[in-house]
This record gives structure tokens, sequence and C-alpha cells, in this order.
């Protein structure tokens, strides 16, 4: 089985955000970049199925030279190899369109990529790049296995969930669930020194459409001081609730 | 031209969510001369629509389309969209809709803008606000594809009566086997209590409730409130609540209209997950703890005093509105 997991390259999800060039690009200065962490569950199943079934593993990321730490990263976590996709990623269509590209180049049966990034939270990616190969999508992934050429995944519903099985190719928009938390892997240093001679091919874009594009950032107004209500009087709260904020 | 929408219905009866879409496209539908079709899936009675500014119903009636399946719905939606020259189609932001608007989005070559905020800044170019950063931070985002796929965010735009004169007819789209190639094997239900998906209040607990033994006082109080319970990162990380109730950057976004954090401290990742949410109450034992930083409303104390009094409170209170 060939496997290709998505990795987007984002701003640790403790980051101050910042913009700079009148509030239309993100201010990068002093940001820490990690593996986007639903891209992350993926990559840890993804390496799963490698040491049980086998399976071979490629991470793509679309981004600048400056995501190839992220990429190495993936690497030493124990990706086979790893493809870069030399364009800014500033619009989900535009990327799914590059991804979509190297996955028919490479014939992968399972391509995984997180449900959405935790910078620009577009969520369009996985769909648009099933949608642009034609082949079985599962969003919100919360599990997953593969015999042969089925697989079976587990979809997170609004209360709920439901298993579903599909025919490889499948593009699996995932999430935490496909792994928990504590089998996320950190790169020990025998990880790290193999990585570094793992191949990493850079590739140029193909022409794609720039469909969605944001032209400029806002931050949320600062808001008002909290409003502390003694324990002791609890009813202030209720009153408080019920004629100021009108939610109860 | 039409502004389509896509009404969530579920077991045949619409879903909040359906009316606030049908708001906003009536308004973008009247500030470009247009009107608003909604297409429904096996929904009953689709005249409460017409309240919100529903001109035209497509109504599909297909057995094979009982369970949500996001290749064929995207194609019902996609048929509809096609029939009425939609240039605007707006959808919710459920788990079922963001399933299904990328596909839709790739066979319309249209733009697609998710997490969207409010009603379009400007219409040429076509730009709306949608939140990112995980609600750090608002963009601006341009579609400049014909057609504009907007997913609006759960409460970001509310109710607003309109009443117009509407029909519905039978619309019968064309389906494909392949559309149903991704199989139902079995669904498995939540535990009938109001999902955070659907609730307008969340009631939220953390670390400082000590143990899984102790929820009882806070489901309680949820129940007070029609409220669906939820976690922070460190409760679910424990086992004490299942990942499904996990709030928060990398769990379920909250955008409701009350928020009650009990014995969370307020990590940054919490608050980006639950900050769209209108009201935000704190009750901490700590007063120095960040989330009353952003919070409303604040009580600092002992939860397992303040919960069970709250709640006598709230039966009163509730009984007497």
């Amino acid at each position: 089985m060939k496997i290709l997991v998505c990795i987007s390259h984002v701003p640790d999800t403790t980051s101050k955000i910042n913009f700079t060039d009148g509030d239309t690009k993100f201010d990068t200065n002093g940001v820490q970049f990690v593996i986007n962490p639903n891209d992350e569950f993926g990559l840890t199943r993804a390496i799963w199925f490698q040491e049980q079934q086998g399976a071979s593993v490629t991470v793509v990321n679309v981004g600048g030279a400056d995501s190839e730490p992220t990429l190495r990263k993936a690497l030493a976590i124990g990706a086979n190899d790893a493809i870069r996709v030399n364009a800014e990623p500033t619009d989900g269509f535009f990327v799914a369109k590059q991804l979509a590209e190297v996955a028919k180049a490479g014939n992968y049966d399972l391509i995984i990529a997180g449900k959405e990034s935790l910078d620009y939270n577009g969520g369009m990616v996985p769909g648009m790049l099933a949608a642009l190969l034609n082949i079985n999508f599962v969003n919100s992934c919360i599990g997953l296995t593969v015999e042969g050429t089925t697989a079976k995944a587990v979809r997170e519903m609004d209360g709920g969930k439901e298993t579903m099985s599909a025919q490889l190719p499948l593009v699996i928009g995932g999430q935490k669930g496909l792994v928990e938390e504590k089998d996320l892997r950190i790169p020990n240093m025998r990880g790290i020194m193999t990585a570094r001679t793992k191949t990493l091919t850079v590739l140029e874009p193909v022409a794609a459409d720039q469909a969605s594009k944001s032209v400029k950032f806002e931050k949320p107004a600062a808001k008002q001081a909290v409003k502390l209500v003694s324990a002791d009087n609890l009813d202030e709260l209720i009153n408080l609730l019920h004629n100021e904020a009108k939610v109860i | 031209m039409a502004v389509l929408i896509y009404a969530e219905s579920s077991d045949g009866k619409f879903k909040k969510v359906a009316f606030e879409l049908a708001s906003y496209a009536s308004e973008v539908a009247a500030a470009t001369g247009t009107s608003v079709t909604a297409v429904t899936v096996n929904a009953g009675d689709v005249s409460e629509l017409y309240n919100y500014g529903v001109h035209k119903v497509l109504q599909v009636s297909d057995a094979r389309l009982n369970d949500f399946n996001a290749k064929a719905y995207a194609d019902v939606v996609v048929q509809a969209a096609k029939q009425e020259s939609a240039s605007v189609v707006v959808l919710s932001s459920t788990t079922d809709s963001l399933y299904l608007a990328p596909l839709v989005t790739v066979h319309l070559q249209g733009g697609f803008a998710s997490n969207v905020v409010a009603l379009p800044a400007s219409y040429a170019p076509f730009q709306v606000k949608r939140t990112a950063f995980s609600n750090k931070a608002f963009s601006i985002t341009e579609i400049s594809q014909d057609v504009k796929v907007l997913s609006i965010a759960k409460n970001s735009f509310g109710l607003k009566a309109n009443s117009v004169s509407g029909n519905a007819e039978a619309f019968a789209p064309t389906l494909h086997d392949g559309d149903f190639s991704v199989k139902i094997e079995s669904i498995e239900a939540g535990n009938g209590k109001v999902s955070i998906a659907d609730a307008d209040i969340v009631v939220s607990g953390g670390r400082g409730l000590k143990g899984p033994e102790n929820w009882g006082m806070l489901e309680d109080l949820a129940t007070t409130l029609g409220a669906a319970t939820a976690c922070s990162k460190p409760v679910s990380d424990l086992g004490w609540r299942p990942h499904s109730e996990h709030v928060g950057q990398t769990g379920k976004p909250v955008a409701t209209n009350l928020y009650i954090a009990v014995g969370i401290s307020g990590a940054i990742q919490h608050i980006a997950g639950i900050n769209s949410s209108k009201v935000k109450v704190v009750i901490n034992s700590d007063p120095e703890a960040p989330f009353f930083k952003v919070a409303d409303y604040g009580v600092v104390g002992d939860a397992f005093e303040i919960l069970p009094k709250l709640n006598e409170k709230l039966k009163a209170f509730k009984a007497n509105n």
C-alpha cells in the first residue's frame, strides 16, 4: 500500500497572531512552525500502517523552502520520503490542485490530509482533492483500518459517529482520533539522523486558478473586562444572564 | 439567477440552522436583485422556510438519501445550483455540510469560504469576512470564481423573519451508483442528549473538577439549562470524558450563545476553540486563571459549592420564567 500524507506547515498553537504589510500578511516573526496537528494524527496513523502492514509513506507539502524543517520532522518520525511543491499555499483550491498532480503521478492507494489546517481553517483541501481525483472521500475521520483494497473508516458526526467502508483509492480528512494524543511520536536522535539522508524532492507547481484569497486580516476587537459576581450572590449572575446578556 | 441554500433536516424536520441560512441568503438575494431557492432532502413540511425569505423549494424525496452520503448529497446540491443558475450557494457549518462543501465547490468550478461570520462586505469584488487562525483573527476573503460557495459559522447571523409567499416543487436529480461508493456500515447515535453542535448553551468542565466521578453536578446544571456538556483537552486525554466532548483548538469548535466553563484555567488553545461563543461565564477557584481575561462574567470560588447552588437557583428561575 502506498500512502501519501499531506502536511501543512502552521504556527504552533500557542503562537501570538499578528499581521504585517498593512494587515495583509501573517507576521512570522518569532513564530515557531509545526506540523499541522490534524495532519500529525494522520501521519502517525500512516506510520502505523507502515510498521504493521508494510505500507510506504510519502509526505508532501505545498510551500516555500521555509517549510522543509517541518518535512524533515515528518521524515524523522518515520516517513520514507518527502515531496515539496515549491509554491506559496495562499488558496485551498490551488493547494488541492497541486496535491492532485502529485497524487496522480505517484498512484497512491491512500491519501491522508488533516480535515483543516490551524492557520487558515479553510477545511477544503481534502474534499477538493478527492473531487479533483474523482475518488472516495471520508471527512472528520477518527478511525481507519485497511484490509486488501477495502478501507473501514469511522467518521465523527454532530452527536454521534458512523462506520463506513470504501474501496481504495481513498482520501481521508483526518483529525484527533485517527490516533490518540499519547500515540504521537517525538522524533528520536536516530530518526533525526536518518531523516537527513532521506529523499526530499522539490517540484515546481502546475498552473491553477486562484479561487479564493485572503485580502486582509483583522484582529478581534479588544473586549471589556470581566464582570465578577460573588459566589454568595448567584442570583445576580442569573439576573445578568437573563436581563443583560439575554441568553437564558 | 438565485441564491441557493441547502436546508438541512433530520428525521424530516428542519434543523434551526436551515432558517439561519435562509435569513442570510435572503439578504444576499435582496442585495443582488435575485431570490432564494432552497433544496431539501426528504424533509416533511417545507412551508416554514417561507417565513425566512425562501421563494422556491426544490424538494428531493429519495429513499437512497435517507442517510447522509456526502457524494450523493453534493450531487443533489450541484444539480440544483445548475438548474437555478445559482451564483451563491450558502451552506451551514455542520459536519455534514462541511463534508460536502468542497465537493460542491469543485463540481461547480467555484470558490469556497468557510466560517463566514457576516454578510458579504462587498459584492464586486465578492468579499466575505471569515474567522481564521482558530478564531484569533478574521480574514477578508475574496472569491474570484463565478460561483461562490459559503459555509456560515453557526449563530453568527441569527434568524430574521421575512415572510414571503413561496412554492415547492418536486426535484429529482440524477444519481449514479458512484455516488454511493462510500457505504455506511453502521451509525452510532449519541446518547440522546443535546449535541455540542446543536446546543445554544454548553457547560464545560476542566481538571478543576478533580475526577470523572464529579461530573454529575455539571450534568445536572446542563439538564436544567437544556445545555450540552463539554470538557477541556486534559480531561479527555485523561479519559475522564469521551473525546467527542473535547472542545478547543484540536477538539470541537464551540460557537454557542452561552458557554459556561467550570474549573478550566483557559489555555490559549482552549480559548481559541470556544471564543466564537457570544457570552462566556467562568467559574474558577483561582482568581488569576487566564480564562477570566476573556470571560464576560466570572465567579471566583469553589465549583463544588457553586454548581449545586447555581443549579437550584436556576431551577427556581426556570420555574418562574
